[in-house]
């Protein structure tokens, strides 16, 4: 599904390069509940975004559903995001003029997606998110869990093959992070491939399999 | 490009930001209703301008004489050029192109005129018919000179509305008898025309002044209408007059003095320059105004991209291409410069139209109140045609795509991973 080789990032930063990920190796294969762990500056972040084609990286090779991620321009990775990558983020993102349902539907949108067919397909997701009866609340309507179960609708609905999730409960309270976790499990028991990036040990636990990065380098593989 | 999908998207963002959206089609609005302003002020002042030059769209040449200036074949100069039926005989029958010809014979004294016991000295002119369709003379009351009264040499008379005052005051003088000279004159008609002094005047058949006063068969000046002509051709007319005349009453070509020829023509085509060249200059006000206004646009949607960061990174991150963002930014800017520069239209078009009603009432009252009928107006009927409104719309979609170009550029060039990152 995911396969990382030897992969290196390079940051310009003025006259010396920081060395960021320095030659990970890491494969994900289909239907995997995967948390990646490390503390700030070990890479999790830079490796996420060049998983989720929001950057480049420098060599090695990234296979993402056996086809090689290089050089993509902004376009063709526009829509491979769409196709294929769904996003969780941590302060959820939600387009704030755009009410729960349109926010699920607007990966729809840009699929090119009819009106009316993707709004039946988002209220779908918000059921299955269990915010139905919310479907017409502006985000600043919903609590911040609430706001993450459409974000997670969100990133559902286009049905994509891995949903990556950066920090999804760091805004979150305990207990609230609890319930997204479960339905983020939940989720991956349908056969989802998920990808949890967090630096909480009470939030990896309760995916399948733990990555720990180290300074740019794999340092432990977990199975929980 | 503008399918339903992306203006309802549009319109959701403006409705959440009435003030912002107000702020910035404002100076949109402001400069359209500049624009319209300054172009219909512009065509307001041409109106007036032809208003004045009235009937001269048609080209109309004037002959006077005068006095020679150059010593030609051993006459001497100061001479007098003065013209008689002979010389309106050689222009009808040599000139081309003629519509309508008319000759006159100006009385230089004013002369006694007696109507029972009222008496005033007035201006007497003998003229031909066509003196009414080329000098544009109204017909208050009664008939104009005809034909059969010149070829008859009938001692009837039309006087101007003024002469009328003088001599009847209020009553109608159509079929009394006026002294003039101590001659008898039947008044057949009442006239008025807009160069007011001719309305001191009294008007008689030219062949009849010319017997009564001695004049034998003077005449003091020609004029001719000339039809579908060029200004070259009008020119060149002009010259087979002098031409003409110069052989005839034997003065230079070259002599400017000798007889004086008025050709509407080239005062009209100095007239057109004028207005093109102001036209030119509203323009370029005007289009400074909208770059101000364009500016304004192009400024607040930087901001509104720089607001929407976050937003447009997250669009991206979910699968927008580069190009529908362009379009998103593009786009609102070009719907909310085109709704605020309609609104700006509109108020243009309705001050110009209530400039326009009280300018009219105003003319009305001035013509009323006014001794001498001058109307002289300078400024008539200031109005937005459609071809103005169109090059304004057209002005419009344009300044919107100038004015959303970078702020859509700027936002296509965000990179979802800067946008991502949390402050």
């Amino acid at each position: 599904m995911l396969r990382l080789e030897d992969l290196h990032k390079y940051y310009h930063m003025g006259s010396h390069d920081l060395h960021v990920l320095k030659g990970i190796d890491l494969e994900i294969t289909e239907g995997e509940f995967v948390s990646i762990m490390g503390s700030s500056g070990s890479g999790k972040s830079t490796m996420l975004n060049i998983v989720g084609l929001l950057d480049d990286y420098d060599s090695g090779a990234y296979y993402l559903d056996n086809k090689l991620i290089k050089k993509m321009n902004e376009k063709e990775a526009a829509i491979y995001r769409n196709n294929t990558l769904g996003f969780v983020f941590q302060s959820f993102n939600l387009i704030s003029s755009k009410d729960a349902l349109e926010n699920v539907a607007l990966p729809l949108f840009y699929r090119g997606m009819g009106r009316k067919n993707r709004n039946d397909k988002a209220m779908e997701y918000l059921e299955l998110v269990g915010l139905a009866d919310r479907a017409h609340h502006l985000p600043k309507e919903l609590s911040g869990g609430q706001q993450q179960r459409v974000a997670l609708a969100r990133a559902l609905v286009s049905d994509p093959k891995i949903v990556l999730a950066d920090e999804p409960t760091g805004a979150l309270d305990t207990n609230t992070s609890y319930e997204i976790m479960e339905l983020i499990s939940s989720i991956n028991e349908k056969g989802k491939t998920i990808v949890v990036v967090t630096h909480e040990d009470d939030i990896s636990k309760m995916t399948k399999k733990i990555i720990r990065l180290k300074d740019g380098l794999v340092d432990d593989i977990i199975i929980n | 490009m503008f399918d339903k999908e992306f203006i309802l998207e549009i319109f959701t963002t403006i409705r959440k930001n009435k003030l912002r959206t107000f702020l910035t089609g404002f100076s949109v609005a402001w400069g359209i209703f500049m624009l319209i302003i300054l172009l219909g002020s512009g065509k307001g002042l041409e109106n007036g301008i032809k208003e004045n030059f009235k009937g001269e769209a048609k080209n109309t040449i004037r002959v006077f004489g005068g006095l020679t200036s150059i010593a030609f074949e051993g006459q001497p100069n100061d001479r007098h050029i003065e013209f008689n039926n002979y010389d309106k005989k050689i222009i009808t029958e040599n000139i081309p192109n003629i519509d309508l010809l008319y000759a006159r014979y100006d009385i230089e004294l004013d002369i006694p005129v007696h109507y029972k016991s009222e008496y005033a000295t007035l201006a007497v002119s003998g003229i031909d018919p066509s003196t009414k369709e080329i000098e544009k003379i109204k017909l208050l009351e009664g008939r104009y000179i005809n034909d059969w009264d010149i070829e008859h040499s009938q001692k009837v008379a039309v006087i101007g509305k003024d002469a009328k005052k003088m001599l009847f005051r209020a009553k109608s003088p159509i079929g009394e008898i006026i002294y003039v000279n101590k001659v008898p004159f039947k008044i057949i008609g009442v006239f008025s025309d807009d160069y007011a002094p001719e309305n001191k005047k009294i008007y008689m058949p030219l062949a009849t002044a010319q017997k009564i006063f001695l004049g034998g068969n003077k005449i003091s000046s020609i004029a001719m209408t000339l039809e579908n002509i060029t200004p070259d051709e009008s020119k060149t007319i002009e010259n087979s007059i002098k031409s003409k005349l110069a052989k005839r009453h034997n003065f230079s070509e070259k002599d400017e003095r000798a007889v004086l020829i008025i050709n509407s023509i080239e005062e009209f085509a100095k007239s057109q320059k004028l207005f093109r060249a102001i036209n030119i200059f509203l323009w370029l006000i005007a289009i400074g105004t909208i770059i101000a206004g364009i500016v304004g646009i192009s400024n607040i949607m930087l901001i509104v991209v720089k607001e929407r960061t976050k937003e447009i990174g997250v669009r991206k991150a979910i699968g927008a291409t580069p190009a529908s963002i362009v379009k998103l930014i593009l786009l609102e800017a070009v719907i909310i410069t085109i709704i605020a520069g309609l609104i700006g239209l509109l108020a243009g078009s309705t001050v110009l139209e209530i400039a326009n009603g009280f300018m009219e009432a105003s003319n009305t009252a001035q013509a009323a109140a006014s001794e001498f009928d001058e109307n002289m107006t300078i400024f008539k009927n200031p109005s937005v045609d459609t071809m103005i409104a169109l090059n304004a719309l057209i002005v419009l979609i344009l300044s919107g795509l100038l004015a959303g170009f970078i702020p859509a550029k700027r936002a296509a060039q965000i990179r979802p991973i800067a946008a991502l990152r949390e402050e």
